[in-house]
């Protein structure tokens, strides 16, 4: 009776950790994977720039200026190589973006155009994916860290060795205070 | 002496309130003296998750308690033993089955719901889509859209595979952009937390209860066969009474238990769609402006009405807490939201 006893205790233990590690597992793949899919949206707002103000170019052809420095910001972004140049251009097309929402602001027949509409539309949706596909990819490192910390989490993360994600961080430049020109 | 200052919501309660009137949080006591709880003006949404998970998860616990110890009694009265616990059991897993693999479709047909695509609503098909990216669901739910012009939402589906939202003309109209995406992260939420099946178990749970113990009563007071009622002298009798006694409150108590896992999901919801947005304030604004709309969901009755946002059968700025509702009230949603720290 006692080694029936015994071997129903060591079965649990088993099956615990073999589940332990599983979820370990899957939340690891979870980071790893939400990591590209920012990198999925960024691609997509490439791909998306070009199109877009090709279809409103008439509409805005006295603020060209503006248009010419995002299509020239988002060459530059994708021509990028390399983690830093590539986080830099990202701010510059960030910025250009910016100043095309201003622009569209200031003229109201501009903004109730319907084909600007959609322009505006589609990029503020893009600049949202990126962002949330960040905030997803830091909810999942939070997950992560946190279930590799806890007990008895902890125990098998450290003999399999699971090791801690970093979170996504803002580059220095994106943290100061926006500044908005109200010229 | 003075007014209880509810540390949740900051509603002013009467003094020796046991339970906030608002949002029904309980008040702690040491023996005879209120223990004083300063007003948490701000509260972290996770905190509010794993609140709202425990409690939830208690109360499903004590329904399946229910359930078993009805079973039981009964299938003592009826010298079943055991089977009457198998046999609620079995009842209770066709019914699962059953609305687990049709019930979204049914309920979508009753809101007359119509599907739309990405051309119907780019603004809308955006604002889901970046929930989704948020929620890390595995694909795009469903979208529907009611031609009503009272605004409100509601999410179907067993799982993150095969969820559908459905939002009425209404709400796309009368919500801008922020206040959109903080209801539809509500919706997400329900179909993350995987709040649709737990309350069709709640549901079933619910419909078990009632059919048992209404097949017993008619049995006992309508009898026509000679039942095998096993009543061994004194104990015997004790058990048929506490049996029918239990027959009779059961059905109001799994009832009150239904509701009040409902009003906990709906919490749940509300602090899961901040995680969501990271921004508590477009779902407090949305909500505000959807209680305060006067217009009356036409397509909403009592079966359907559990699953909207808000609820579109009772009348807004309801301040008692109704133990019968399935949303808590509007205004301590709104308040607990606009106290949670990001």
């Amino acid at each position: 009776m006692g080694t029936v006893v015994a071997l129903v205790i060591l079965g649990a233990i088993v099956l615990w950790m073999a589940a332990s590690y599983n979820g370990l597992v899957r939340l690891r793949n979870q980071v790893k994977n939400a990591w590209y899919q920012i990198d999925v949206q960024l691609k997509r707002r490439y791909d998306l720039i070009p199109n877009l103000v090709e279809t409103v170019k008439d509409y805005m052809s006295y603020e060209q200026e503006t248009l010419e420095k995002v299509i020239k910001a988002r060459n530059m972004a994708i021509n990028a190589s390399g983690a830093k140049k590539q986080a830099e251009a990202e701010n510059m097309l960030t910025g250009a973006l910016k100043s095309l929402f201003a622009v569209v602001e200031r003229y109201p027949e501009l903004k109730s155009n319907e084909n600007v509409q959609r322009l505006m539309e589609e990029l503020t949706a893009t600049e949202n994916k990126i962002s949330f596909a960040r905030q997803f990819y830091n909810d999942s490192v939070y997950r992560y860290n946190t279930r590799i910390q806890v007990v008895p989490t902890n125990i098998i993360a450290s003999m399999f060795n699971f090791k801690p994600q970093e979170f996504f961080e803002a580059p220095g430049e994106e943290r100061e205070a926006v500044r908005v020109d109200l010229r | 002496m003075g007014r209880l200052v509810c540390p949740r919501c900051g509603y002013e309660n009467k003094e020796n309130a046991l339970y906030c009137n608002l949002c029904g949080h309980i008040f702690r006591y040491e023996g005879k003296r209120r223990k004083l709880q300063r007003l948490q003006t701000r509260r972290s949404f996770y905190d509010e998750i794993e609140r709202n998970k425990r409690k939830s998860y208690f109360l499903m616990m004590l329904f399946g308690f229910l359930v078993v110890v009805l079973g039981y009694l009964i299938g003592q009265v009826w010298g079943l033993g055991y089977y009457g616990v198998v046999i609620a059991g079995v009842i209770a897993l066709v019914m699962l089955l059953v609305s687990y693999y049709r019930g979204d479709e049914v309920v979508l047909g009753l809101s007359r719901a119509k599907r739309v695509y990405y051309e119907d609503d780019p603004r809308l098909f955006n604002v889901v889509e970046e929930m989704k990216i948020a929620a890390g669901l595995p694909t795009l739910p469903k979208i529907y859209i009611i031609e009503d012009t009272a605004p409100n939402a509601f999410a179907t589906g067993r799982d993150p595979w095969h969820a559908s939202i459905a939002v009425t003309r209404g709400l796309l109209n009368k919500l801008n952009r922020e206040e959109l995406q903080g209801v539809i992260a509500h919706e997400i939420s329900h179909i993350r937390n995987y709040d649709i099946r737990f309350a069709m178990i709640a549901g079933i749970l619910l419909g078990v209860v009632a059919m048992i113990s209404d097949a017993f009563l008619r049995s006992m007071f309508y009898g026509r066969r000679k039942r095998k009622v096993s009543v061994k002298g004194q104990g015997g009798v004790v058990i048929l009474v506490i049996a029918i006694l239990a027959a009779i409150l059961a059905p109001i108590f799994a009832k009150l238990l239904q509701m009040a896992i409902s009003r906990k999901r709906e919490f749940l919801a509300d602090a899961s769609a901040v995680e969501l947005t990271r921004n508590p304030r477009g779902l407090a604004n949305a909500l505000r402006k959807i209680a305060s709309d006067p217009e009356p969901l036409e397509v909403a009755n009592r079966a359907t009405q559990h699953l909207y946002i808000v609820n579109p059968v009772k009348k807004i700025g309801m301040k008692a807490k109704s133990l019968f509702s399935t949303h808590p009230p509007t205004e301590a949603r709104i308040r607990i939201l606009e106290s949670m720290v990001v």
